[in-house]
């Protein structure tokens, strides 16, 4: 197996979604290619920071102003399809992007 | 013994029955699946878009819009993946608006194998997040990946840190499983290499 043809496969070692043949072939290349190794191990650790990171996570403060806007959107969307005729009711922002998604 | 006759119908889910109760214009049951997803989404949001205002918009109009189109959710997949394509869709188009000079798809493919192919090998220092405080470690993990392009990190960010399936990250992007696999590897390797020089051990490092 050349190195390459290990890349190819990392994804699919990594998350260990491959057959035990493949699973062999790729664990007997890493036996004696260290750059493989490293790359491998490396990789797993960049995956494992990420997920670890607890980056962008969502302030108390901003997660309450966001769901009571939420709500609030929600409410006025009900009482719009359940009152014809009042436009007024529905939120002045981004009623132009109100259109099902796809 | 049993026999196919004792087999019942699996009772449906806690989102299920949430899903159902907001369908039928239950705000407090739709509040609750608010405070479920709503963490996910931000995350999502701001990986895409790299902008906090935008990232807060974008939470509030995919709920909004998953409110008004509840009645279309199928429920063939899972409320949470169409949660998340109403999302990613809401992300792409304010990062279009914020950058119209550039193409932003999900669709975009770079299509060279060198992108991918490791430059740097070097050992990492073991615990290498250790090496700096939390928000250092923030702040290099965020400037790392708002380098890849949008397509990249947002099959990254779905698959790695929301940790969805191969075949639900497809769905949810509507991208074939051949091609999220594809870049979920040149994803994962890009920021391997950008990470290595944060990372890699340093001469004198005797830890194991």
């Amino acid at each position: 197996m050349k190195c390459s043809d290990f890349l190819k496969e990392l994804t699919d070692y990594l998350d260990n979604t491959m057959d035990a043949h493949t699973k062999a072939e790729l664990e007997e290349h890493l036996q004696w290619c260290h750059n493989c190794y490293v790359v491998c191990n490396t990789t797993k650790s960049t995956i494992e920071i990420y997920r670890d990171s607890k980056l962008y996570e969502l302030p108390d403060e901003l997660r309450s102003r966001i769901h009571s806007a939420i709500v609030t959107k929600c409410r006025c969307h009900k009482s719009s399809l359940e009152s014809v005729g009042s436009p007024n009711e529905l939120p002045a922002k981004k009623t132009s992007e109100q259109e099902p998604s796809r | 013994m049993e026999t196919i006759e004792n087999k019942v119908a699996e009772p449906p889910s806690e989102e299920s029955i949430l899903v159902e109760a907001a369908r039928s214009g239950d705000i407090g049951a739709f509040e609750s699946l608010v405070r479920r997803y709503d963490r996910s989404v931000f995350r999502i949001a701001q990986h895409i878009t790299q902008n906090r205002e935008d990232a807060e918009d974008v939470v509030q109009d995919a709920f909004l819009k998953a409110y008004q189109n509840l009645g279309q959710f199928q429920g063939q997949s899972k409320f949470y993946t169409w949660l998340v394509r109403i999302a990613v869709n809401e992300a792409l188009m304010r990062l279009r608006r914020r950058r119209p000079e550039r193409t932003v798809s999900i669709d975009e493919d770079i299509k060279t194998d060198e992108d991918s192919m490791p430059r740097e090998i070097a050992d990492w220092s073991p615990n290498p997040e250790q090496l700096y405080t939390q928000a250092e470690l923030k702040d290099l993990l965020g400037k790392t990946i708002q380098g890849l392009p949008p397509s990249f990190r947002t099959v990254f960010v779905l698959r790695d840190v929301e940790g969805l399936s191969t075949e639900e990250t497809a769905s949810a992007l509507e991208l074939s499983v051949p091609a999220v696999k594809s870049r979920l590897l040149r994803a994962r390797l890009q920021l391997r290499e950008r990470l290595n020089k944060y990372f890699k051990r340093r001469d004198g490092d005797t830890r194991p």
